[in-house]
């Protein structure tokens, strides 16, 4: 595809989500505001999994480390929505950079299970220290004030103004994290997934690179929690549970692992088949387990790597 | 004081001896078919429930849930290794992981499905119900049975593994596929074999499960899974050995724990993991 049809085509999805934000439901803009922070979320997470090649089985508890970090921010110093979401980042990011700088020195299964310890050590002190983070009942009641700049006050209080603040940031992080997959630090990424001997070989401090991704990858899950607080008000130690840090990993799985808008392509089917599916029967995770089953047996390119591979023997023959 | 601490330690035995049934399949795939499944769980749930209800419809004899339930599991831990897993021993760890995390959402909602999504409550065995006084305090007698079958399959395990020719070609099988192959074994059938034999031991650990926890629900699995790979984790991946005696320590830490320092329960056991892994990857009791 040439570079004026991949712009256009940009210009066109931002231009329907804009109007979409001025003109849907709230249900359907609940809907779409959750599909922006899955994503944000798992495209963060892909930059480690699919990109790195390390599965981690911790990445809730940054999430959660933002939820918290933003709700204790709107409940002890100010509600203001920006300073929560830095806090909230920040305290993400902080927490990757610890559990992190451990955490790298194992790959594959080792690397699997370290991240799930961490991340179970900071579901349990979630849980456990109730006079900070209100034990199993969690935070909750974290409304929304309005954003002050100066003199200018912006409300997010109704759905439809929410929309833009997460859009603000989904956007933003889509950029930031494309930047990103093709900086000289992202190709690294990649190399080291294919061949980290060989990195090793060229000079390349590959640990340090490893622990880059994972913190990266950290701050946008806690962007992503901080959101999701503010547009669900409550958030509750489960969010740090090692069953949580499957979601980003089965949504980029289902969008396709070695493709940038896997995850993307992933959350919304994650989010919508979802909703689809509960309208019909309880058994939610039943045909979620069957699609996974499906994917890994026959479709590992996920839908965005199997339906680029059909287009290209399509254009072929 | 010597007392509380005496129930408190058999107590954390017990506990213990339920995650080794569950850690000693886990640990005995891994170390012959290399996947972590994180399905065994549901291996032990299913256990329970099917045991729970042969009991219900053969008259409440534990004894026939505890054989009949299990070997149902087995036909299932064999077409999920023959049907599914087989296909992704060549992939890379996420999708063997996801696959088994995949089975694990199919099972705990086909169990809502059959069972419904409440708790059952068990009844208690005839002639291990009850309990006996133990210094002066009365202890569950089925704890104490649990406490003696569990290193009864301990030991069953090692003499089968170490004196046996099956544990022989299980452990060719295990350092290395293709000469075992090459010398004429079976490597497909034994995986076959040794997955079937992983679920049922997890299953019989469900089953025995039933009277013990009283209450039947759907995160049991996912409760014990967590438990026996910190238990796989800390005895060294693949070594039964180091998953019996963690088995003994995360069971003695959870009891300890509850009853001492009640904040930190969870948390000592999950750090006890990371510094293992951290500082001896190849497991606490490994001997190199």
């Amino acid at each position: 595809m040439n570079r004026y049809w991949t712009y256009a085509l940009l210009g066109a999805a931002l231009a329907a989500l804009i109007l979409l934000g001025l003109s849907a439901g709230p249900f359907v803009l609940y809907l779409a505001m959750r599909v922006m922070i899955l994503a944000i979320f798992a495209l963060g997470y892909n930059l480690l999994l699919g990109r790195t090649g390390l599965l981690s089985f911790g990445h809730a508890a940054f999430y959660a480390a933002g939820a918290y970090g933003l709700s204790l921010a709107t409940i002890h110093i100010s509600p203001h929505p920006l300073l929560g979401i830095f806090l909230g980042v920040a305290a993400a990011t902080f927490l990757a950079l610890i559990i992190g700088f451990f955490c790298v020195r194992h790959t594959e299964i080792y690397f699997a299970m370290l991240t799930l310890a961490f991340g179970m050590m900071v579901f349990s002190l979630m849980w456990n220290a109730r006079s900070v983070t209100g034990g199993d009942d969690g935070l909750y009641g974290i409304t929304r004030a309005a954003i002050s700049l100066g003199i200018l006050k912006i409300p997010i209080y109704k759905e439809y103004q929410y929309y833009f603040l997460v859009l603000f940031f989904f956007v933003l992080s889509v950029f930031l994290i494309h930047r990103i997959y093709r900086s000289p630090f992202g190709l690294i990424l990649a190399g080291i997934r294919e061949n980290h001997v060989r990195a090793e070989f060229a000079g390349l401090p590959v640990k340090l690179y490893r622990l880059g991704a994972f913190v990266v990858s950290g701050a946008f899950a806690g962007l992503a929690g901080a959101l999701a607080v503010l547009l669900e008000s409550n958030i509750t130690p489960f969010a740090s549970h090692w069953s949580r840090s499957a979601e980003p990993v089965l949504v980029s799985l289902i969008g396709g692992l070695q493709t940038f808008t896997g995850p993307l392509v992933g959350s919304i089917v994650f989010v919508v088949l979802r909703e689809v599916v509960e309208r019909f029967t309880h058994n939610w995770m039943f045909w979620f387990g069957v699609i996974l089953l499906a994917i890994i047996m026959g479709f590992r390119g996920g839908i965005v790597g199997s339906t680029a591979e059909i287009l290209k023997r399509y254009s072929r023959a | 004081m010597l007392q509380s601490l005496a129930h408190v330690c058999l107590a954390g035995i017990s506990a213990g001896m339920f995650i080794w049934l569950v850690a000693s399949g886990l640990t005995l795939i891994f170390g012959v078919l290399r996947v972590l499944n994180f399905a065994h769980g549901s291996f032990y749930m299913l256990g329970a429930y099917l045991c729970f209800t042969v009991l219900k419809v053969m008259g409440g004899n534990f004894w026939v849930g505890l054989v009949l339930g299990p070997l149902v599991v087995c036909a299932v831990g064999y077409a999920m290794e023959r049907y599914l897993i087989r296909y992704v021993y060549h992939l890379e760890l996420p999708y063997q992981l996801l696959l088994t995390f995949a089975m694990v959402l199919i099972f705990d909602d086909l169990v809502k499905m059959i069972w419904g999504a409440g708790s059952l409550s068990s009844p208690s065995v005839p002639g291990l119900s009850g309990s006996i006084p133990i210094l002066g305090r009365n202890f569950p007698v089925y704890n104490l049975f649990i406490i003696v079958v569990g290193p009864l399959v301990a030991l069953d395990l090692y003499l089968l593994v170490e004196k046996t020719w099956w544990g022989r070609i299980i452990r060719a099988a295990a350092s290395d596929r293709d000469m075992a192959a090459a010398i004429g074994v079976k490597v497909p059938a034994l995986y076959t074999a040794v997955f079937v034999f992983g679920a049922w031991l997890s299953a019989v650990g469900g089953a025995l499960a039933v009277p013990y926890v009283g209450l039947l629900t759907t995160g049991m699995g996912e409760t014990i899974i967590i438990g026996a790979f910190v238990v796989v984790v800390i005895g060294g991946l693949g070594s039964l050995k180091g998953a019996f005696l963690g088995s003994l320590v995360i069971g003695l830490l959870a009891s300890f724990g509850t009853r001492f320092i009640p904040m930190l329960d969870m948390f000592l056991t999950f750090i006890l993991m990371a510094a293992v892994l951290l500082w001896r990857p190849q497991g606490f009791f490994a001997e190199s």
